[in-house]
């Protein structure tokens, strides 16, 4: 819980660090300019492992990199972690902390329907920030023997078992309990403490819970997740998540004991901080909303439609550590025809393990660039499959009374409720987006992989900082949005893309628009086409957009609409690709197109991606 | 690293930390054997041991069985012990009858047998189910390498420490194993292949240079050879090899009869003439080798490990002291990934490489003489 030294108002310096699995990531703010701002980063490798095993020392070598650069002391003296508050000029007055080191926080998730409640506790789970390594459920196909033989393998950092609507059957929700004791999970950390496992199932069922469960685990019983079927309630069970990580988890990984002294407020999962920027960002536009975090081992996908937070997690989708499974999930081949030019498998192959086993290395020639940002594409249009199948209306909710056959569900119905067309923001982060050496490849890439509908504005993190605003937010939320608006959210433009199958040359849309300055601008797409606008950050216009026959940028296929639009460092991108993008199947002719839209795009330096053959 | 706003406020520090993979010639290893679960230790403090030598010891609860009674027999849960034979705490053994229901002058008759040998654990009223739960499973844990026991875990493991020859590699293969170190090629440039392997290899560590060639696994897992280690190995090889493509790096759990290693990378690798010559300068010793690597949190990498007794000033084994100006450095990815050198110069400012990214570089001086700049991302020292 927030024990703040000093009233936000009367806040004058602020840190907040994200302990990466890697990389621990200071950033510094302040408000001395009379509004609160960004001053600088320091980073320093992540000291988790052995032979440091202690996350202090990598969070006080960040925190030394801004003192350097700033002269500002922040570090007590006596070594004893960070000055709070600020007084004398040192210190800071507020510092906090996201972390995801040592794996972040790996969960197991229980329940007696898969599609139902199993479904509702894994999207609690990831939504508090977690991997869930496995969801059992009565009926996910595995006899109970080889579920037991899973959970014991499994040694997750915390349950949770959902099951039962309140006052429903009791049996079934009883029966897996039986199992999970049966099975005796042990914690990831060590043999010597109790697994804590949150049970937020069948109300009916606590006393049983309470009597089987209370012995060997470290158990909280809260609210059921699902009370009827028409509700899913994750709040409850997402915040005992957070509690027991911080006093369970958290205390027995190496030196966080020590850092949770340091810090005013509770640690938070990264992906917890990651999302709540993503929400930051939807309320504040009041539009849906994408986001992604692409790290080096996970890819998390975040959600806000119709104010509904949903938030996904591909725990082996990522650009270092995971770049072999992102290899292996896609195929090499989806991998190689984002490539512009020609290489055999062996040789990506090679250069992709090597990534993952030398996961710190980075891109120093253009050609390993393209290779790097072409997996990108892939990991992320994996990283939205998965987020598409769990962002999925309520499973199990009565739909109406069959004239003769009694009550019916519609488990057979359900689907997902992502449509890129009703999405109107895209947003990004981690540090293969944030690193680009050029704002529009992140743009593209995002575009590439999501292939959005519509009229949607992209935007993206600057210097990596959405998860510290995240959990900066928590207690400050002013300060967090005012730093968000100006320093972190880059603008970088929007895409019009109409939804639909193109002819190859055929017009595919127009758009016009009347600029600030009075001018007038009109462009017509034509199928196979795309084109870079370049209108600048912080310029919005009235736009019309007027689809051929046939196809649909929102207003109905065919029918006009008038939508603004943002301009950004991509400017805005006119996308008559058809959705999906229609790429060629002969290699040649489609290394050649690539080569086309790189440059029309000017992605990449023309002259230096003609040598790359 | 530093962002690229803070590009005219840098610290003029010519300092860099990367972490290298360890080739020493002489340290002390310590290594934990922890059990599963709480059991038994088995050797005291200061006992010498052995690589086969049994440290500690515990039983591992099997695997259990739940059997749904009520349902089987079409009985009420509550009712589950009028019509069970056995209670909590009996033995069972594999199909024998432990309940049965009969009615309509035994013209219904059910029965519940148990599905493996084993003993009752819990009988539950509330769900009709029966938990059978299987004889424990013993679990012995070795000292895998040879020297002193310098430490017991109460009920949880030993550490065990030796002086030895301590390389590590970049990825294994296969878990733990010891055997004879043979070196089978000339020059860190050769490739371990089949025809390097003979039936006399049996039980040995075999060292290669650059390759190891996918015939020359088949064969020495036939032969029933203990290790491969060499620089390198093709991306597909090690795809046929697993039966599936690597994808997270968490290895040393396959059975594939040979432990292997690589110490560069993927692909043809000369091994560096440091590794090479270190374990050339050990043929004919006994060395205890791993293939476990976890790339993630955790960090694991596969180990070579020849104890010896060379009188020899001990290397100190410390936190990496960081890359200054001298110190030895490998490059580990493209262009120029495997060259061997020198750190020349640690310039502070960011510079921009040719993929557009302004980064902190380094200049490395290679073997042959000539210079050139990369990002410091893209080395890593080699500890001496």
């Amino acid at each position: 819980m927030a024990k703040l030294k000093k009233a936000p108002e009367d806040m004058e310096y602020i840190l907040v660090t994200d302990v990466g699995s890697t990389t621990t990531k200071a950033r510094f703010f302040s408000n001395k300019s009379g509004e609160w701002r960004f001053v600088v980063a320091g980073e320093a490798p992540t000291t988790v492992e052995a032979p440091y095993e202690d996350v202090t020392m990598g969070v006080q070598n960040a925190v030394r990199e801004i003192e350097e650069l700033t002269g500002h002391k922040i570090l007590a003296p006596d070594g004893s972690g960070i000055t709070v508050p600020y007084e004398h000029g040192s210190g800071v007055d507020l510092y906090c902390t996201t972390s995801s080191a040592g794996g972040g926080l790996q969960m197991m998730v229980g329940g007696f329907i898969k599609a139902i409640t199993a479904e509702s506790a894994n999207r609690a789970a990831l939504g508090a920030g977690s991997i869930v390594m496995d969801v059992f459920a009565e009926d996910d196909g595995r006899a109970p023997y080889q579920k037991i033989r899973r959970i014991r393998s499994l040694r997750p950092d915390m349950i949770l078992v959902a099951g039962g609507t309140d006052g429903g059957d009791t049996t079934h929700v009883i029966q897996l309990i039986e199992l999970i004791k049966a099975a005796d999970p042990k914690p990831r950390l060590g043999v010597s403490y109790n697994l804590p496992l949150v049970y937020a199932g069948n109300k009916d069922v606590r006393p049983q819970a309470q009597r089987l469960l209370g012995e060997n685990f470290a158990l909280e019983i809260v609210d059921n997740l699902r009370p009827v079927l028409e509700v899913e309630n994750t709040e409850p069970a997402r915040m005992a998540v957070h509690e027991l990580f911080m006093e369970h988890v958290m205390s027995h990984a190496p030196g966080y004991p020590r850092l949770m002294k340091w810090t005013d407020v509770d640690i938070m999962p990264t992906p917890a901080g990651e999302g709540m920027s993503i929400q930051l960002i939807a309320d504040t536009f009041k539009k849906n909303t994408i986001g992604v975090g692409l790290g080096g081992a996970t890819t998390n996908v975040y959600s806000v439609v119709d104010s509904r937070f949903v938030r996904s997690v591909s725990a082996n989708l990522g650009m270092s550590y995971s770049v072999s499974n992102v290899m292996k999930e896609a195929g090499l081949g989806d991998i190689m025809r984002w490539l512009p030019f020609s290489r055999d498998e062996e040789d990506i192959g090679r250069r992709l393990s090597n990534k993952m086993i030398r996961p710190t290395t980075i891109p120093q020639t253009l050609e390993e660039l393209i290779i790097e940002h072409s997996v990108a594409r892939e990991a992320l249009r994996l990283g939205l499959g998965h987020h598409k199948s769990i962002a999925t209306r309520l499973k199990g909710m009565k739909l109406g009374e069959g004239m003769d056959r009694g009550t019916f569900f519609d488990q057979e119905l359900a689907e997902t409720y992502i449509d890129m067309l009703t999405l109107e923001v895209i947003a990004g982060t981690g540090g293969l987006l944030s690193h680009a050496p050029d704002r529009i490849q992140s743009m593209m890439i995002l575009t590439d992989a999501w292939q959005p509908e519509g009229v949607t504005w992209m935007f993206q993190d600057s210097v990596f900082m959405m998860p510290h605003l995240g959990v900066l937010s928590t207690v400050y939320r002013d300060a967090a949005w005012n730093i968000f608006d100006k320093d972190c959210l880059v603008r970088l433009g929007t895409n019009i893309a109409p939804k639909g199958m193109i002819s190859q040359g055929s017009e595919v849309m127009k758009v016009s628009w009347t600029a600030p300055d009075g001018s007038e601008f009109q462009e017509t797409v034509r199928g196979g086409e795309i084109k870079r606008i370049k209108l600048p950050e912080g310029v919005e216009v009235d736009a019309l957009v007027e689809p051929a026959h046939g196809l649909d940028v929102g207003a109905e296929p065919g029918k006009s609409l008038e939508a603004k639009v943002i301009g950004g460092i991509g400017g805005v991108i006119l996308d008559g690709r058809g959705r999906p993008i229609q790429l060629p199947d002969e290699a040649e002719a489609r290394r050649t197109l690539l080569r086309e839209w790189f440059a029309v795009l000017e992605m990449y330096p023309a002259e230096m991606i003609g040598k790359l053959y | 690293m530093m962002t690229e706003n803070n590009d005219s406020e840098k610290n003029t520090e010519a300092f860099a930390y990367t972490p290298g993979l360890k080739v020493k010639r002489l340290m002390t290893v310590s290594k934990e054997r922890r059990l599963p679960l709480l059991g038994d230790i088995l050797v005291e403090e200061g006992a010498s041991v052995s690589y086969d030598t049994i440290v500690a010891k515990t039983e591992v609860p099997g695997d259990p069985r739940l059997v749904k009674v009520s349902a089987i027999l079409g009985i009420d849960q509550n009712e589950i012990h009028d019509f069970l034979y056995k209670k909590e705490g009996d033995k069972l053994q594999k199909g024998e009858v432990f309940g049965n229901y009969k009615a309509w002058f035994g013209l219904i008759n059910r029965e519940v047998t148990s599905p493996m040998d084993g003993e009752i654990e819990s009988i539950s009223k509330l769900t009709g189910q029966v938990i059978i739960r299987p004889e424990p499973v013993p679990v012995e844990v070795n000292a895998y390498i040879p020297g002193k026991v310098v430490g017991i875990m109460p009920r949880e493991g030993v550490v065990v420490a030796t002086q030895a020859a301590f390389i590590q590699g970049i990825l294994g293969l296969g878990g733990e194993a010891h055997g004879e170190v043979r070196i089978v090629v000339d020059s860190p440039e050769d490739e371990l292949t089949a025809e390097r392997i003979s039936e006399e290899d049996k039980g040995h560590i075999l060292i290669g240079g650059s390759l190891i060639t996918l015939e020359a696994f088949k064969r020495a897992a036939k032969i029933g050879v203990a290790g491969l280690v060499a620089g390198g190995m093709n991306y597909t090889d090690v795809t046929e090899i697993m039966g599936e493509a690597i994808g997270v790096a968490i290895t040393g759990h396959e059975e594939i009869g040979t432990t292997l290693i690589i110490t560069e990378g993927f692909g043809k690798m000369n091994m560096s003439t440091r590794t090479f010559d270190l374990l050339k300068s050990f043929e004919g010793y006994v060395a205890a080798i791993n293939g476990a690597t976890q790339i993630r949190a955790g960090v694991l990498r596969p180990e070579i490990i020849i104890p010896h007794d060379e009188k020899e000033e001990l290397e100190k084994e410390g936190l990496s002291a960081g890359m200054t100006s001298g110190t030895p450095v490998r490059i580990i990815r493209e262009p120029n990934f495997g060259a061997i050198g020198k750190v020349a110069s640690l310039p502070v400012e960011l510079m921009r490489v040719e993929s557009g990214s302004k980064v902190r570089v380094l200049v490395v001086r290679l073997d042959d003489g000539t210079e050139v700049t990369i990002p410091r991302a893209n080395v890593e020292i080699i500890e001496e």
